[in-house]
């Protein structure tokens, strides 16, 4: 009756957490090795885009 | 570079705002009433308004009325300014918003008649969920089109998190509605049993996480630092925790099913996602209040900040306790308790209630030109509200704690302390009593934003158009070679869209296509058998009813569970379970294996008056079951629909099951008569006994054929 036993008659079915570790793994790894190098400017110009002066709104209160 | 001259659409804004103020009275009014219900069970008066009826309408009216209006009124905003353009088409926005209101009236006026698919938080039936996903892509289709046409180069994080909300909640609500009407206002859904409870919770958890949580992410990253006049704190952390949130978000719902008949995998998967989750939505809280740093002195002046820094530590506060929550001991203590009701209203008063209203407060006085017509009422809005707050959740802690400490004791002789489910819940009295002064808190305190937004209103005229500059994007590419594949996406809507699919797809797919492939592995438990056209017709009154927003039908496989109530639940008990009704609440005792436990004539009286069989039960009188006439005129196509998804009822059953149903109809008035119960064969508590009688009775039979 233990659910470890139809588990078990999934063929291959140790494959699916080790695919998903090793994506969620060597996604991870790339983003912050990227967040961690990427140029100040960009990041400083990324940030600003809300205070960008188009409209009429920042004038006001 | 030429500048160009257009607008931002004020108009679609204001009118989001106005439905999210109405729709968040009304939820809440509802919500008041359901919690006053619990102390005073005289409120449930007449069918519509009985509990299991009103939850699912104070439920969706919060998430999708008052929360979804919420979102569209900040995306509207927002967006507009992030693309440096009008929304996309203004008939499209009409559409938007006029069709969603409509959805929610919908929703109104067909919950409290029973007309719903008893699946928490999915409970529209069919022809709303399809006006759903209608206007849904609108809103997308909309979202898109500015993007597309936008004069700003790159996508500030707050529009990732919108597409990536879009992306997701089509995909949630398209895969988790799947069902097959049988009128026009019922359906039944394709997946069963345990199939059915993970898809339910893999749609209710990420319900959560991309209705709740990701699109006001995006408006915390947009509207926080234009109510602090200060950028985000860290760019490079909100882009990580934008990826990471989405990635692990998607993989959590098992953890709402521990120690359920889902597969154990599936369980683990879920608890080890959940806990990671603590990191990215951590990250965002920090990102959130450091962009304040430097700007605490004004914290204490602008009452948009304060309502927003507390809306920020809600959400801190909520996430570390549902990582908490997922931890398998934790969650036997939490789960089936009020806990799981108290952590959830810090999430939604608190996280959606005062970041919605730190906009509101932002943004109406801006798009009416005018100042806040009170700071001082705003003040007092605040405190109400961090008080309801409080009132609300400390108090259901409490019972969460108090009820799993009565449910789990034992005596020396190893016996349950207190083997009658009821005085577990006459205990919690004070604490519901205490918890509805919260809500009463809470609602004046929206009451007074009403008026002090209306007074606003009055005061000032609204900017429909909004005139603004920008130069378009030239067409030229800015990009160079050896760039950054993040920069890339950056400024790529549709890729990003489709990467964010592929994560969000990756999660759902490896949690589900095993637990599906194990339909034909599933352990069929001989003795289990379809239900009799009686019982179906029982079930689908139980379900009408909403009583699976008290009564769970799940014994877990813990000894206080099983002393209780009997021999745990099995997956295979619940193939033919279209939907499945393990509930998430026990307010009530659990009915997995009520069956049998009563003669029929307990039933019928305690439908009639529960505090005749049970003194001090605060159920809802049911009396209408035992006046209002079972239509059988449904039960051909309901059989039919069964064989359909695979019940194997024999060919031709539909055309006698009505004889069957009457068979066993009579069997049962008999029963009722020799207990001197003098009822019609044809009244609805006839098929809602036969119903309850069934549960757990095919385990019972099994073990009878094993021992003998």
């Amino acid at each position: 009756m233990k659910f470890i036993h139809y588990l078990e008659s999934i063929s291959g079915i140790a494959i699916y957490p080790m695919i998903s570790l090793s994506l969620f793994f060597l996604f991870f790894v790339a983003l912050t090795i990227w967040a961690l190098t990427v140029n100040k400017e960009h990041i400083n110009e990324m940030k600003n885009i809300p205070f960008e002066k188009s409209n009429s709104n920042e004038l006001f209160i | 570079m030429e500048v160009e001259n257009f607008s931002y659409d004020n108009k679609i804004v204001k009118q989001f705002a106005f439905a999210t103020i109405l729709w968040g009275l009304v939820g809440m009014l509802v919500g008041l009433w359901v919690a006053l219900q619990f102390v005073y069970p005289w409120l449930n008066v007449i069918p519509q308004t009985t509990f299991g009826r009103l939850r699912p309408l104070h439920t969706n009216a919060v998430i999708f009325a008052f929360v979804g209006n919420g979102i569209f009124m900040g995306v509207y905003y927002s967006l507009q300014r992030l693309c440096k353009a009008r929304m996309f088409n203004d008939t499209l926005s009409k559409i938007h918003f006029w069709g969603w209101q409509l959805i929610i009236v919908a929703a109104a006026l067909t919950l409290p008649f029973g007309i719903t698919s008893g699946k928490e938080y999915a409970e529209l039936e069919w022809p709303i969920d399809i006006a759903i996903a209608i206007v849904w892509l609108v809103f997308g289709w909309n979202m898109f089109g500015t993007i597309l046409k936008r004069r700003e180069r790159h996508l500030y994080v707050g529009i990732w998190f919108y597409i990536a909300t879009f992306v997701t909640v089509t995909l949630l609500h398209v895969v988790n509605s799947i069902e097959l009407p049988v009128s026009l206002f019922k359906s039944y859904p394709v997946y069963a049993g345990v199939q059915d409870a993970l898809v339910q919770w893999w749609y209710g958890h990420n319900a959560v996480a991309f209705f709740l949580t990701t699109p006001y992410l995006g408006l915390m990253y947009y509207f926080i630092p234009k109510a602090a006049e200060r950028p985000v704190y860290s760019y490079r952390l909100s882009i990580i925790h934008f990826w990471a949130l989405i990635f692990l978000y998607i993989w959590a719902g098992p953890h709402h099913l521990l120690y359920t008949a889902l597969p154990d995998w599936a369980q683990s998967l879920g608890v080890v996602f959940s806990f990671m989750l603590i990191a990215p939505s951590w990250g965002g809280m920090i990102n959130g209040l450091l962009t304040l740093r430097g700007a605490w002195d004004k914290v204490r002046e602008d009452v948009v900040l304060k309502f927003m820094v507390v809306a920020i530590t809600a959400y801190g506060m909520a996430t570390f306790e549902g990582p908490m929550l997922s931890l398998k001991k934790i969650n036997a203590v939490a789960h089936f308790t009020d806990w799981i009701v108290a952590h959830v209203h810090v999430g939604a008063l608190g996280w959606n209630g005062f970041l919605t209203f730190g906009i509101l407060y932002w943004l109406i006085p801006r798009i009416y030109r005018t100042p806040l017509y009170s700071k001082k009422l705003a003040n007092v809005h605040f405190w109400l509200g961090s008080l309801g707050i409080l009132f609300y959740a400390v108090p259901l802690y409490w019972a969460g704690f108090t009820q799993y400490l009565m449910w789990q004791e034992f005596t020396a002789e190893g016996f349950l302390k207190y083997p009658n489910f009821l005085e577990t819940v006459t205990q919690l009295m004070p604490m519901y009593a205490m918890r509805a002064i919260g809500g009463v808190l809470y609602l004046s305190g929206f009451i007074i934003m009403a008026y002090n937004i209306i007074k606003t209103v009055k005061a000032g005229s609204l900017l429909e158009n909004e005139a603004a500059q920008a130069a378009p994007l030239s067409n030229e590419e800015d990009g160079h070679k050896g760039e950054h594949w993040h920069r890339w996406i950056e400024r790529r809507p549709v890729q990003l869209m489709l990467l964010s699919l592929v994560v969000v797809i990756i999660g759902g797919a490896v949690e589900m296509i095993p637990t599906f492939m194990i339909k034909s592995n599933i352990p069929t438990i001989a003795s289990v058998k379809p239900y009799t056209p009686l019982e179906l017709q029982g079930r689908d009154i139980y379900v009408r009813e909403g009583c699976y927003t008290c009564h769970s039908q799940m014994v877990r496989p813990l000894r206080f569970d099983t002393e209780r109530y009997g021999e745990y639940s099995k997956a295979g008990e619940f193939v033919y379970d279209h939907p499945f009704q393990w509930g998430s609440k026990r307010t009530g005792p659990d009915l997995a294996r009520v069956g049998g436990k009563y003669p029929h004539s307990w039933h019928y009286n305690h439908m009639l008056d529960p505090t005749s069989m049970s003194p001090g039960s605060i159920m809802p009188q049911y009396a209408f079951l035992l006046d209002d006439a079972l239509d059988t005129t449904t039960t051909a196509v309901k059989i039919r629909a069964m064989q359909t998804l695979g019940v194997p009822y024999p060919e031709g059953y539909d055309k006698i099951a009505n004889k069957e149903l009457m068979k066993q109809a009579n069997e049962i008035t008999e029963s009722l008569k020799k207990d001197g119960v003098e009822t019609a064969n044809d009244r609805e508590i006839i098929a809602v006994i036969a119903y309850l009688q069934r549960l757990g009775h095919d385990i019972k039979a099994s073990h009878n054929t094993t021992n003998k």
